[in-house]
């Protein structure tokens, strides 16, 4: 097993007695970008949150590292869909990227000299660095989300895992992102992204996981993103449209 | 002295003001404004219940306050409900179970005085426990700020990383629970909830800082205090309701006059914007 691989056994979750997701195994690889695909409803929210134990499971096991996820909470950093966050919060830029050092900071201790110059750090390597104290209402959908992966770096994870990161955001921005999620991955990050646009993911992911309430097929895109597979998750008209695009 | 009433009165509003500025804060950016009012109303049993026992207010009223946050808790997770019917029902049953044990309570505070509250009536003992109390809060805010705040921005990303929002949001309570219990006397359980949330959202709309809206919600909630008292001394009105209409007319400045996000001059904001 390789180092910060995310091994999962047999996840079932269920929300006031609908199963959302049924026995799920999969392996998440280490240091690659990992893509969760499939119809609305399929529960890929849910598995994001379940790995996380962000929501309540009824059987399974995952494991990060070959560790339980408690005693590496630290390095996970989580960013929420857009629109589950109070955008007009009293919060500026930098203010955002600092939460970030909040894991490593102790009950009452407030983020100092260090922290700050960590979230500056972060904010340029994301290119945000002009927009440091502006409130975050006043950004773009594609800026949030770079603030967002700041604070990740600023956190020091190992683990990022993104929910729909690309909703409501334009191709420019879209592009810019993946470049940085790109670098970090080659820092050795392992990323793992909500994803629901079909026509991105050869481009973007090394590896998909495809579900509709359960797993579908895992593994190399090559392997997973075929005709057969995305029928058996949205039905045969989109499968067979998706493919007809895929080879022109 | 003949105006040592006046002295306690004015003391222990400001306190209040001051208390509940800092957690209201907290109460709106998280979207509880009624929770506030529910727990402001809930402990009224509690009241009554040390009353006819003979013990400090203080406690009874903080367990019911805390046992109407676990019951709103217990109802919104393990029903269909929305938290918002959790609260409606929660509440306005201990309200009610409340008014009835008050009446078999008849004492020497009676309900109205419950209700509306009477500033000018409050003793040193009663100046003391909100001054005890108002620290705490204080101090509470102060040691938990950061995990306050990450709460009240973003839980999931909390409880990601492994901090126990569960529990921060019980503190939350628990201090809430205790400013409600003081206000009692200042402004009554039923006008509770203008000093969470009126000095609050009055500052919310004059900053963009977490700090700094923090402060300027407890300026404004101990300025309520002092001009409330003030003219309900002067003109003899009731004090709680010349309170809660002092922020309120803050509010309105602020809601009309705000420079970022009034009504007034937001219109040359977005032209600023728009230029810039």
């Amino acid at each position: 097993m390789s180092k910060n691989e995310i091994s999962v056994k047999d996840l079932t979750v269920a929300y006031q007695g609908k199963t959302v997701l049924n026995h799920v195994s999969t392996v998440i690889q280490a240091q690659k970008f990992t893509g969760i695909i499939g119809p609305n409803g399929a529960g890929k929210s849910t598995f994001m949150k379940a790995l996380l134990e962000l929501v309540p499971k009824i059987s399974g096991e995952v494991t990060f590292d070959g560790r339980s996820i408690k005693t590496i909470r630290k390095k996970i950093a989580y960013v929420e869909q857009r629109s589950e966050l109070d955008l007009s919060f009293p919060i500026d830029v930098l203010g955002v990227v600092l939460l970030g050092t909040y894991p490593s900071l102790r009950l009452g201790q407030r983020p100092g000299k260090k922290e700050k110059e960590r979230a500056k750090q972060a904010l340029a390597k994301v290119d945000m660095t002009d927009y440091e104290n502006r409130q975050i209402s006043e950004l773009s959908g594609g800026q949030l989300q770079r603030i967002f992966i700041a604070r990740a770096l600023a956190q020091g994870a190992e683990w990022i895992f993104l929910d729909e990161p690309f909703v409501g955001i334009d191709a420019v921005s879209e592009r810019k992102i993946f470049a940085i999620l790109d670098e970090l991955k080659n820092e050795g990050k392992t990323i793992v992204i909500v994803h629901h646009d079909l026509h991105k993911v050869e481009a973007y992911f090394d590896e998909v996981i495809l579900l509709n309430k359960e797993l579908i097929a895992a593994g190399s895109v090559d392997e997973v993103f075929t005709s057969e597979n995305l029928q058996l998750a949205y039905g045969e008209i989109i499968g067979q449209l998706v493919k007809g695009v895929m080879e022109k | 002295m003949d105006y040592q009433f006046l002295q306690y009165a004015l003391i222990t509003s400001m306190l209040v003001g001051l208390a509940s500025g800092v957690i209201g804060s907290f109460i709106i950016l998280r979207g509880m404004s009624l929770m506030g009012d529910a727990i402001s109303h809930a402990v009224l049993p509690g009241v009554a219940i040390s009353y006819m026992f003979g013990f400090s207010y203080i406690l009874g009223a903080t367990a019911f306050g805390m046992l109407t946050a676990g019951i709103i808790g217990f109802v919104t997770q393990r029903s269909r409900l929305k938290n918002d019917t959790a609260i409606g029902i929660v509440f306005s049953s201990f309200f009610a179970l409340g008014v009835i044990l008050i009446s078999f309570a008849q004492s020497a505070t009676n309900l109205y005085h419950i209700l509306f509250g009477n500033v000018l009536a409050v003793r040193e003992s009663d100046m003391l426990m909100t001054a005890i109390v108002s620290g705490i809060v204080l101090l509470f805010v102060f040691i938990f700020y950061k995990e306050l705040k990450i709460t009240s921005f973003d839980p999931m990303m909390a409880k990601a990383y492994g901090l126990n929002t569960t529990l921060v949001h019980y503190l939350l309570m628990f201090f809430l629970t205790l400013v409600a219990v003081v206000s009692l006397q200042t402004v009554g359980t039923i006008l509770v909830i203008s000093m969470l949330i009126t000095p609050a959202a009055t500052a919310y709309l004059l900053t963009d800082r977490l700090a700094k809206m923090i402060f300027i919600s407890a300026t404004v909630g101990v300025l309520s205090a002092i001009i409330g008292v003030f003219y309900s001394y002067s003109y003899n009105w009731p004090s709680g309701a010349t309170i809660v209409l002092t922020s309120a007319v803050f509010f309105t400045l602020a809601f009309l006059f705000s420079p970022t996000k009034g009504i007034v001059f937001s219109r040359n904001k977005t032209k600023k914007n728009a230029e810039s």
